[in-house]
């Protein structure tokens, strides 16, 4: 190629089929771009990302000798690597490459073609000012440490571990509670095919803490997350048990005799009680109890140690400390799950003062043999069989105001109608009424399941919602409406069962701001792309498994584990990956040595050392910066803190990004 | 005090402590006295100061000072040392090549709003009591001294000394001088509509003659080559050709020094066109204790800063939207 000092700019715009092409005036697009200082070719495609179009991209780089590339198409994160890709193999580096992104920011957004079009034309603009401060950048290579963390140990964890596992990697799962099993090991039956859910979960558990490729540490938190895809480095807070795992038998007897028995069961929604040393279930894993520290009598007034007297092991400890684990990670998966809301803001329905109104996950306790009332359907309040019962969908879902949840929790009318089912079918005296906004059942088998629950097992479905649940001679009086009836209902029942909207789990927000992974409104963490990149999340290394992403069933939540598992494994298994030569570099006769960088990277790529500088003519020692560019990230947090602008972003400097503005403000 | 001063600088001069002095010299008028190096007892005997006028902050000076060989003797007051600690922390100062002479301070006096006050041909200033003697070519005039302090000192962040190797006419720990809010006037300007608050700026910048006078005097305006001087970015072109960016010198270097800004005025004290700039760091500072909680730049040289370090406990980026809506 003949060597030409002067930058030779090609334009390519995408019509998208009509997905661009519709709103935008392609052809003023290419007028516009084609008058551009630079430019010496402007074309347009129907689909310029096809096998057609990209040969375009190169005939004309190879041509016009072209050396750089602006693409008027859809977002980078679509397609950069595609056209990056295009003009590496035409000889160009792919680093010469900018998107004008026409599609996400104009036609998606914009319906008059007159504003979508100037508002393309000018982001051409931008792209083209940007183009021609491009440098040619070449990546580097940074290696993979062949390990996973799965975060949470419920059945998404659970699953994602063991897929990654049998793929003969590492992998590590950190739970918060005592025992791994998470939400679905507090259910009873599960939907569709009604089989117990304790029967299906624990041989995965037991799988899990059995395969010798998996780690579980339970009792334990993410602490510091630091490094990036391929090498994270992970504190783990391991809390102290008091008990010494390797000694405990799991005989129980600790359990039996500690005297401090009054505190709340969160196991069974707190419907119950427990010791202060426990296990949260019998089929807990490991099985090993903890001292709760807070509501142990030892540990407040120093008298007590009966668990220790009866422990034959000597397992109980009360000298133990929480305990760091330090480890590297090539990949992370959050599979944090979550809990329902709280209710206190929905007085109508009376949670709080009467205890025959109960949550749906409190009615599972209920149903469950190993539950409060020893899976036997009664009242809370005086241990009476019902004789009505009452469902209420929507509890905090789909919700208009700021109380509850504007999306539909996906897997309460399942459930409901599970419910409704059991209770017809080992109650038949009991009447079921279920209120219900829409009855959403699509899935596999789904749909049938609730028609059996109304055909064959008689539920009575109202469409309306309850405005009023109030205790009324020792039963309650539920208002509501009727709305295919157009009437009001006045009914008087026995237990009310109310479906409350899902919501991640709490924790969900300190983890993902550790990841730096993005999440929601709702605190629902962010996939890279809703559809085809579901289980990743934007920020590289990190993958998402379970209702830590969007409410799901347990089918699902299964299918997803497995997704972000043989992601997890995609990226094991190599051995290096290439890294993104878009990193900071520091100009030494800039730099003040100040630090402020160093301080606000969250890589910690940034050093300092003491170098001989010359600066024009004057040699000096002087502290300046220096960017590991292994372990930089690109994120630029470092170029917007330095004053003195010597931080800049390779491939995103600030002159490209004042060129930007200047080219969009012009 | 001054004779104080000059006596402890002879003796760290002669018992070779130091090999240089920091301090003020007096300037061509009594009231215009500039910072300056000593070398020698003689030197400092004939031109050496310390009255109400030395207002100059010489902390910057000791980035520069730093760099020579031996320690060097400066004089530091109460306000001053928050900038030399800024300094520290950011490494731009040589401690070990440091002496600090922590001096007291009753406030440092404004010749524009003795002028103001109607008193001309001033020859010299006796600031000693509370009121002013003022020397003029029309005989002597009084004012109050608390009346002609400098905007600055009206905020006093307090009489103690955040970092010295001896003190002289002050204590250890003093408590502060006279106290207004430093926010009010600032509150003042938020209330205002957008459009009347970009009015007041845009009329306030357009004095700017652009001498550099706030940069080159502020602390934290330390760096090697300031971005509106360096031909890597367009800003200073851009500056020089419209008048609009040219009024974007102050508020980048309000967002340069941000966080780092201790409030110490002079860019408020040496701006010969009277621009309150010093409103906009406050603001800035206002801002920072408001969302991160109450932070002071330069009280100690090793806690986290509020733009340089992230908690969960941070606002949400969000807010800054919120608060805009305002």
């Amino acid at each position: 190629m003949e060597v030409n000092q002067v930058q030779r700019i090609g334009v390519f715009v995408c019509h998208c089929g009509t997905n661009i092409a519709a709103t935008v005036d392609i052809k003023r697009v290419l007028e516009a771009a084609a008058k551009e200082p630079g430019v010496v070719h402007a074309e347009d495609y129907q689909y310029m990302c096809s096998e057609a179009g990209q040969q375009k991209v190169r005939e004309a780089i190879k041509e016009k000798q072209l050396t750089g590339v602006v693409v008027c198409s859809c977002s980078p994160r679509m397609h950069e690597n595609t056209f990056r890709g295009a003009a590496q193999k035409a000889g160009l580096n792919p680093y010469m490459v900018e998107i004008a992104n026409i599609r996400e920011h104009v036609s998606w957004i914009h319906k008059n073609i007159e504003e979508g079009t100037e508002k393309a034309i000018i982001l051409t603009r931008a792209a083209i000012a940007k183009v021609m401060l491009n440098a040619p950048l070449q990546a580097g290579q940074s290696k993979v440490v062949k390990r996973a963390l799965v975060i949470g140990g419920g059945i998404a964890g659970i699953q994602t571990a063991l897929d990654i596992a049998d793929a003969g990697y590492e992998v590590d799962i950190v739970e918060k509670t005592p025992s791994i099993g998470g939400r679905m090991s507090q259910l009873d039956k599960t939907f569709p095919t009604l089989d117990c859910s304790a029967c299906i979960l624990t041989p995965k558990m037991v799988d899990a803490a059995a395969h010798e490729k998996i780690t579980i540490y339970t009792y334990s938190e993410v602490e510091k997350v630091s490094g990036f895809v391929g090498d994270f480095q992970v504190d783990i807070r391991k809390k102290a048990r008091s008990v010494d795992m390797s000694k405990c038998t799991g005989c129980g007897v600790c359990q039996e005799k500690c005297p401090s028995k009054k505190i709340p069961n969160e196991f069974n929604r707190e419907l119950d009680n427990r010791a202060a040393i426990y296990t949260p279930f019998a089929q807990a894993i490991p099985n090993v109890p903890v001292i709760d520290r807070e509501n142990c009598i030892k540990f407040k007034t120093g008298k007590c140690g009966v668990c220790s007297k009866v422990c034959l092991a000597g397992a109980v400890d009360y000298e133990q400390q929480d305990e760091i684990v330090s480890q590297n990670y090539g990949a992370i998966v959050v599979a944090t799950g979550f809990d329902t809301i709280k209710l206190d803001k929905y007085e109508e329905y009376s949670y709080q003062s009467c205890p025959d109104v109960i949550t749906s996950l409190e009615l599972e306790r209920i149903m469950n043999a190993a539950g409060p009332t020893k899976g036997h359907l009664e009242r809370l309040s005086d241990g009476k069989a019902p004789k009505s019962m009452v469902f209420i969908q929507c509890v905090g879902s789909r919700c208009a105001d700021e109380r509850g949840k504007s999306y539909c929790s996906k897997i309460c009318c399942m459930y409901t109608a599970k419910h409704a089912m059991l209770i017809r079918d080992k109650y038949p005296d009991v009447d079921v009424t279920v209120f219900y906004i829409d009855v959403r059942t699509p899935g596999k088998n789904f749909d049938e399941f609730y028609r059996r629950a109304v055909e064959e097992y008689g539920v009575h479905y109202i469409k309306g919602q309850v405005g009023k649940v109030a205790e009324h001679n020792g039963r309650l009086l539920v208002q509501g409406a009727d709305l295919i009836d157009n009437r009001r209902i006045l009914m008087e029942t026995d237990m009310v069962v109310l479906a409350t909207a899902i919501e991640p789990n709490p924790d969900v927000r300190k983890i993902a701001t550790m990841l730096t992974a993005s999440i929601d409104t709702n605190n629902f963490l962010t996939e890279s792309h809703a559809k085809l990149r579901p289980v990743e999340s934007p920020t590289a290394g990190i993958f998402l498994s379970g209702v830590c992403q969007g409410p799901k069933d347990i089918p699902e939540t299964v299918a997803q584990a497995g997704a972000a598992a043989i992601k997890v494994v995609g990226l094991l298994a190599k051995d290096y990956l290439v890294t993104n030569p878009c990193v900071a570099k520091s100009d030494e006769l800039y730099c003040n040595g100040c630090s402020a960088c160093e301080k606000v990277c969250p890589y910690g790529a940034i050093s300092y050392e003491d170098r001989e500088v010359n600066d024009h003519g004057i040699r000096e020692v002087r502290r300046v910066a220096s960017v590991n560019s292994a372990l930089c990230q690109g994120c630029g947090a470092c170029t917007v803190a330095c004053p003195s602008g010597a931080m800049d972003l390779q491939g995103f400097s600030n002159r490209q990004i004042l060129a930007e503005v200047d080219a969009i403000c012009r | 005090m001054q004779r104080e001063l000059m006596n402890r600088a002879k003796e760290l001069l002669i018992d070779e402590t130091v090999v240089r002095v920091l301090g003020w010299k007096k300037g061509d008028l009594g009231y215009n006295h500039e910072p300056a190096y000593f070398d020698s007892p003689e030197e400092l005997e004939e031109n050496f100061v310390y009255d109400a006028f030395c207002g100059a902050n010489l902390s910057k000076y000791m980035i520069e000072a730093g760099k020579q060989e031996g320690k060097t003797l400066v004089f530091l007051k109460p306000c001053d040392t928050y900038s030399f600690n800024q300094l520290l922390k950011e490494h731009r100062i040589k401690r070990e090549n440091t002496y600090i002479i922590g001096v007291g301070c009753r406030g440092n006096l404004d010749i524009d709003k003795i002028k103001a006050a109607g008193i001309k041909g001033i020859e010299s200033v006796d600031a000693d009591g509370d009121m002013l003697k003022v020397k003029t070519v029309y005989g002597e005039k009084e004012m109050p001294f608390e009346e002609a302090l400098l905007e600055r000192c009206l905020a006093c962040k307090g009489k103690t000394h955040m970092v010295y190797d001896e003190l002289i006419g002050a204590g250890e720990k003093e408590e502060a001088g006279p106290k207004g809010n430093r926010f009010d006037r600032v509150s003042e300007l938020e209330s205002l509509s957008p459009e009347e608050r970009f009015a007041f700026w845009r009329s306030e910048l357009s004095k700017c003659i652009r001498c550099n006078a706030c940069r080159n005097a502020c602390p934290a305006c330390s760096c090697l080559k300031c971005v509106f001087d360096s031909n890597q970015f367009d800003s200073n072109q851009k500056a020089n050709a419209d008048t609009f960016e040219e009024q974007m010198f102050h508020i980048i270097r309000a967002f340069h020094v941000a966080g780092r800004c201790t409030d110490c005025g002079e860019c408020s004290r040496v701006c010969p066109q009277g621009i309150p700039l010093h409103l906009l760091n406050r603001k800035f500072i206002k801002d920072i204790n408001t969302l991160y909680g109450e932070y002071q730049a330069g009280e100690d040289t090793d806690s986290l800063a509020p733009l340089t370090n992230y908690t969960f406990e941070d606002a949400e980026p969000g807010i800054v939207a919120e608060r805009g809506r305002k």
